[in-house]
C-alpha cells in the first residue's frame, strides 16, 4: 500500500480543487457551486446506472429466472427466483469446478513464473549497461507490441508434447506476458537507489542473496502491479486456450463458458449462461473488492511517468 | 569491467572501504549474474520468439490436417487468400474495428475522467462502477450484449416502452453498422481502464502551470484544451497504443457477440484464424497470422512513434 495514499489522495484532492475552482466552503458563489455539484452528482449516478448498471442488472435478473422466462431476456424482475437452481445446474452439468481447477492450474503457476523469472531478469537488465544489454531489453519487451503467432505457438507446444495440458498453457502465457513484466519491473528497478546494493556487496553478499534480500523487497510495489495485470489478463484469456487446450482434458472457465454458451444457445438458456457468467466473474470481483486501491494505483502506474 | 575483482571486502573492512572510496570500479566488477537472465529469456525464446520465426516459414507451406508432412509452395497461400477476398476483407474489418475501438474507448474514458475527477464520495463510487467491466471476461461481455441487442432483446424492449411502439431493430444484423456496434461494446468494456489512466495523468500535472493558467484568468475549457490536454500526452500515448494493439489482437468480444457475422462483416483476423484452423487449413491460418503480425508492425509502430514524438515536442 506504500504508493497508494501519495499517488491517489493528496494530489487528487488538490487537482480537483484547482480544476473546478470550487469546493471551498463559504467562498464567493458557494451556493451556486453546491447546486452545480448536486447536478453533477445526479448526472454521474444516472450515467453509471444506465451505462454499467443496466447490463449488469440484466445479468443478475436473467440468471435468477427460470428457463422459460429467460428465453426472451429483458430487464424485468423474475417472477420466480431461480438463481440457486440455475447455479446448481451450471455447477452440476457445466463442469464449472473442473474449469475453475483448470483456470487456477494455469493462472497461478504462470503468474508465479512470470514474476520470479521476470523480476530476476529485470534487475540484471536494469543494472547492466552496454549495447548487448539494450538489445536484450528490446527483445525482451518486444512481445508487448508484437502479436504472438498463435498457430506456430501451438506447433511448438505440440512438439514439446505439451498440447492440451496445463503446463503447455503456462508456458505459452509465460512467453506472452514476460515482456509486460520485464517492461514494468525494469523501469521501476532503474530508479531504485543503488547505494543499498553497493553497501551490501561490500559486506560480501553474493548477487543472488543481494537480489532476494535487498532488491526484491524494494520491488514489491511494481511486482504487485505486474501480478495484477498478468492475473487479470490470463484469467479472462480465451483465444489461446482454444488452440492449446482444445481437445485436451484441461479446460478453463472462459473456455468452458464458450462450450456451455454454444451448446445452450440453441435452446436460449440465457439463465444458465448468465448464472455461469456470475460464477466466473466473482473471483475477479472479490479480488478487486479486497485490493481495490492497489489495483487502481497498479494499473495506472505504468502509464504515466 | 575488464579488471578482475579482488575478493570483496569482508564485513570488518566494509566501513573503511567505503570511506577510502577506491571502490567504484571494484564494486561494478562484482557483476549482475547472467544466469538470472536466462530462465526468463528461455521462456521468451521457446514460447514467443521461435513461434514468431516459424510463422515466417509455415506461411509458405501447404501444411494442413489432411496430409502427412508439408512442402513449400511459395506465396501461394497469400495469392489464394488475396484472390478469394478474405485477406482484404478481414484486414479491413480489423483495421476499422481497431481505429473505432481506440477512438471510442479513449473518448469515453476521457469524458469519464473529467467528469469523475473531483475527489467526492459519489465520484469515487462511480469510478469503481465504471471499472467493473474491465474485470469481466470479454467473452462474458459479448454474451451480455448479445442478450441486450437481440431483436427481441432488452434494449429494443426499453425503446419500445419509451416510444410506445414495437421496436425490433436488428442491432447485430447489419453488414455495415454491426462492426460499429461491436466496437462500442469493446470500448464499453475497456473505457474504465482509459478513464483511470487519464485520471492519473490529470492528477500528476505540475500544479504551478495550472496555477499560472488560473491567475491568467483562463476559463475551464481554455485550461483544458491549451494546458491540460497537451500535458496529458503520455497518458494519450499509452491509451491509444494499448487500445490499438489490444484490439488488433481482438477476438473474444466479437466472437461471443456476432461470431464474425453477419456475412463475415465483423470477422476479425483472429476469428478468421480460429475458423480456418478449426477446418484443418493450418497453412492458411498461419498465413493470416503472419498478415496480422506484419499489419501490427506496419500500422501500430509508426502510430506509437508519432505519439511519442509529439510527447517530446510538448
Amino acid at each position: 500500500m506504500t504508493a497508494t495514499p501519495a499517488t491517489l489522495a493528496a494530489p487528487a484532492a488538490r487537482a480537483a480543487r484547482r480544476a473546478t475552482r470550487a469546493r471551498r466552503p463559504g467562498g464567493p458563489g458557494a451556493g451556486r457551486r453546491t447546486a452545480g455539484r448536486a447536478l453533477h452528482d445526479v448526472v454521474v449516478v444516472l450515467l453509471a446506472a444506465v451505462v454499467v448498471g443496466v447490463p449488469l442488472w440484466l445479468v443478475l435478473v436473467t440468471a435468477s429466472k427460470t428457463t422459460a422466462e429467460a428465453a426472451r431476456p429483458d430487464l424485468s424482475l423474475p417472477t420466480e427466483f431461480a438463481l440457486g437452481d440455475n447455479l446448481r445446474q451450471v455447477v452440476d452439468q457445466g463442469e464449472v469446478l473442473l474449469a475453475l481447477g483448470g483456470s487456477l492450474l494455469v493462472t497461478v503457476p504462470a503468474v508465479v513464473l512470470l514474476l520470479v523469472l521476470g523480476s530476476a531478469a529485470s534487475w540484471v537488465l536494469a543494472r547492466r549497461t552496454g549495447r548487448w544489454n539494450a538489445v536484450l531489453y528490446t527483445v525482451g519487451i518486444s512481445s508487448i507490441v508484437l502479436p504472438p503467432a498463435v498457430i506456430t505457438t501451438v506447433l511448438t507446444v505440440r512438439s514439446l508434447g505439451l498440447q492440451g495440458t496445463a503446463p503447455g498453457m503456462v508456458g505459452v502465457y509465460t512467453g506472452m506476458f514476460m515482456g509486460t513484466v520485464i517492461f514494468f519491473v525494469t523501469g521501476f528497478a532503474r530508479n531504485l537507489p543503488i547505494e543499498l546494493e553497493e553497501a551490501a556487496r561490500l559486506d560480501g553478499t553474493t548477487p543472488f542473496q543481494l537480489f532476494t534480500r535487498i532488491v526484491l523487497p524494494m520491488l514489491r510495489p511494481v511486482i504487485a502491479t505486474a501480478a495484477i495485470l498478468t492475473t487479470l489478463s490470463i484469467w479472462n484469456e480465451v483465444f489461446y486456450t482454444f488452440f492449446v487446450l482444445g481437445g485436451g482434458d484441461t479446460t478453463t472457465l472462459p473456455l468452458n463458458l464458450y462450450k456451455v454458451a454454444s451448446a445452450a444457445q440453441y435452446v436460449n438458456n440465457w439463465n444458465l449462461i448468465f448464472a455461469y457468467v456470475v460464477l466466473m466473474s466473482l473471483p475477479m470481483i472479490i479480488v478487486f473488492a479486497v485490493a481495490q486501491r492497489r489495483i487502481i494505483s497498479g494499473v495506472t502506474s505504468g502509464a504515466v511517468k | 569491467m575488464a579488471t578482475t575483482a579482488p575478493a570483496p571486502a569482508r564485513t570488518a573492512h566494509a566501513a573503511s572501504g567505503r570511506a577510502a572510496a577506491p571502490a567504484p570500479r571494484r564494486r561494478r566488477a562484482v557483476s549482475y549474474p547472467s544466469w538470472m537472465l536466462w530462465p526468463a529469456f528461455a521462456a521468451l525464446l521457446v514460447f514467443f520468439l521461435v513461434p514468431t520465426l516459424l510463422n515466417f516459414v509455415y506461411a509458405f507451406t501447404d501444411w494442413s490436417a489432411f496430409k502427412q508432412g508439408f512442402g513449400f509452395v511459395g506465396a501461394q497461400n497469400f495469392q489464394r487468400l488475396f484472390a478469394d477476398g478474405s485477406l482484404l476483407s478481414s484486414l479491413r474489418v480489423t483495421l476499422v474495428w481497431a481505429v473505432l475501438v481506440a477512438l471510442l474507448q479513449n473518448g469515453f474514458g476521457f469524458v469519464l475522467a473529467l467528469l469523475l475527477e473531483g475527489d467526492t464520495r459519489v465520484n469515487r463510487g462511480a469510478r469503481i462502477v465504471f471499472f467493473l467491466p474491465v474485470l469481466l471476461s470479454p467473452l462474458a461481455v459479448g454474451y451480455v450484449f448479445q442478450a441486450l441487442l437481440r431483436p427481441d432483446g432488452a434494449l429494443n424492449g426499453v425503446l419500445g416502452a419509451l416510444t410506445g411502439t414495437d421496436v425490433s431493430i436488428a442491432w447485430l444484423g447489419s453488414t455495415t453498422w454491426t462492426i460499429v456496434v461491436v466496437s462500442v461494446v469493446q470500448a464499453w468494456k475497456w473505457m474504465g481502464l482509459s478513464m483511470l489512466i487519464f485520471m492519473a495523468g490529470l492528477k500528476t500535472m505540475p500544479t504551478d502551470v495550472l496555477e499560472a493558467a488560473r491567475i491568467d484568468g483562463a476559463s475551464w475549457w481554455r485550461t483544458l484544451w491549451s494546458v491540460r490536454f497537451p500535458l496529458l500526452a503520455p497518458a494519450v500515448t499509452f491509451n491509444v497504443a494499448t487500445a490499438l494493439l489490444g484490439s488488433m489482437n481482438g477476438f473474444d468480444t466479437a466472437t461471443a457477440l456476432t461470431n464474425g457475422g453477419p456475412a463475415r462483416s465483423t470477422e476479425l483476423l483472429n476469428i478468421f484464424i480460429f475458423r480456418t484452423f478449426g477446418q484443418g487449413l493450418y497453412a492458411q491460418a498461419t498465413t493470416m497470422s503472419l498478415v496480422l503480425f506484419l499489419t501490427v508492425v506496419i500500422v501500430a509502430l509508426p502510430v506509437i512513434l508519432y505519439l511519442r514524438r509529439r510527447e517530446n515536442v510538448l
